[in-house]
């Protein structure tokens, strides 16, 4: 489907976006921010949850819409003992076992915004592509059901979802989440394209050196 | 998720953590034979592809599900069915109609068992939360679990 070239330059892609987000984010919690090196990955809708502790696991998840040059979701995967201490970490509490309260939601669809807004910022500015995002939806539910409606958007293509999915990790307090880009389908060619890496028309040259 | 099991009692067909997916169990009482389709999408006519999976589609799945039942034995005609999920996990306001896919996937749902004249018993649909289900072929019990909503046995 994808050449390796292209496999890897998606890659780069993923680490400038979580670069800036793990930039933001340490910021936000004054705090040292690790990241992985992005994946980027090919899996079937089923493997999808099962990297985020299988499919009724219970997970916050803030998911934006990404419209404009490119379409696409973003799903911020945080598992519950992690929202938990993310939102003692910024609040001073501890959300009861109920769920969480309106202000704690808030909190959290807060951080996801502003790591999702970070990662879309530097990916725009390299790609010179313009995008936008919805305003962040919350869910507190299974893996499976939140990964549910971006997956099924993929559903009329084939079996199997393209993401690139980077985790983030704040060790002293135990916060650690998993951020998916998950484009639509199209729009991966018109990303490769923007970074003059494409066999869909490769005209041999890269427009910003380097990849 | 976009596949589809049939059994005999004793046996229980499980699907996890269904959001805008439905589930769909079709029960033949006398026999004790169940399936239980996970369907992602309502329409195979929008697939980009040809030789797509037929589990995932509301027309294809049940479809499938039904000619499995008929080879071991199952008279269509006493089919009832059990419907759950079609949920919109996140509310977010958008102009497209793919936000609406869990309440499109039910309504397919229901047509097609409508044009099969397949009699809904029960449901537990759309809503904004997770379900996960399980069909017992013993007693055609679809018991629906979720985080927050309850358990409940339709």
């Amino acid at each position: 489907m994808f050449s390796d070239m292209e496999l890897d330059a998606l890659k780069e892609i993923g680490n400038i976006g979580a670069g800036n987000a793990a930039t933001a984010l340490s910021l936000l919690l004054s705090n040292k921010i690790n990241m992985n090196v992005p994946r980027v990955a090919i899996i079937s809708f089923d493997d999808v949850s099962n990297s985020v502790g299988g499919p009724e696991n219970l997970v916050a998840g803030i998911f934006m819409r990404i419209t404009g040059d490119i379409s696409g979701n973003i799903l911020i995967i945080i598992p519950k003992p992690n929202a938990y201490n993310l939102v003692n970490y910024l609040l001073k509490h501890q959300p009861g076992e109920a769920g969480f309260s309106a202000m704690e939601e808030s909190a959290l669809v807060e951080v996801g915004n502003i790591i999702a807004s970070s990662y879309i910022v530097a990916l725009s500015d390299f790609t010179k592509l313009s995008m936008k995002i919805s305003v962040p939806g919350f869910a507190y539910d299974m893996a499976g059901a939140i990964f549910s409606f971006p997956l099924s958007l993929y559903g009329y293509m084939g079996d199997t979802a393209f993401l690139i999915e980077t985790e983030f990790t704040e060790g002293i307090d135990d916060i650690n989440f998993h951020f998916f880009l998950i484009p639509d389908d199209e729009s991966l060619k018109v990303l490769l394209k923007a970074i003059g890496v494409s066999s869909f028309g490769w005209n041999g040259q890269s427009r910003n050196g380097g990849i | 998720m976009a596949e589809y099991k049939v059994a005999k009692s004793p046996a229980i067909l499980v699907s996890l953590g269904l959001g805008s997916c439905v589930g769909v169990a079709l029960y033949e009482p006398t026999k004790k034979i169940g399936g239980l389709a996970h369907v992602m999408l309502p329409d195979s006519s929008l697939s980009g592809k040809k030789d797509f999976n037929p589990g995932k589609f509301a027309d294809t799945a049940i479809d499938m599900m039904i000619q499995d039942m008929v080879k071991i034995g199952v008279d269509p005609k006493r089919l009832t069915g059990k419907i759950a999920g079609g949920a919109q996990m996140f509310q977010i306001k958008s102009d497209s109609s793919i936000m609406q896919i869990g309440r499109r996937n039910v309504e397919a749902v229901k047509s097609k068992l409508a044009l099969l004249n397949i009699k809904i018993l029960s449901e537990d649909v759309e809503g904004n939360y997770g379900r996960t289900i399980e069909f017992n072929c013993e007693t055609g019990e679809l018991t629906i679990r979720t985080i927050g909503h309850g358990i409940k046995k339709i």
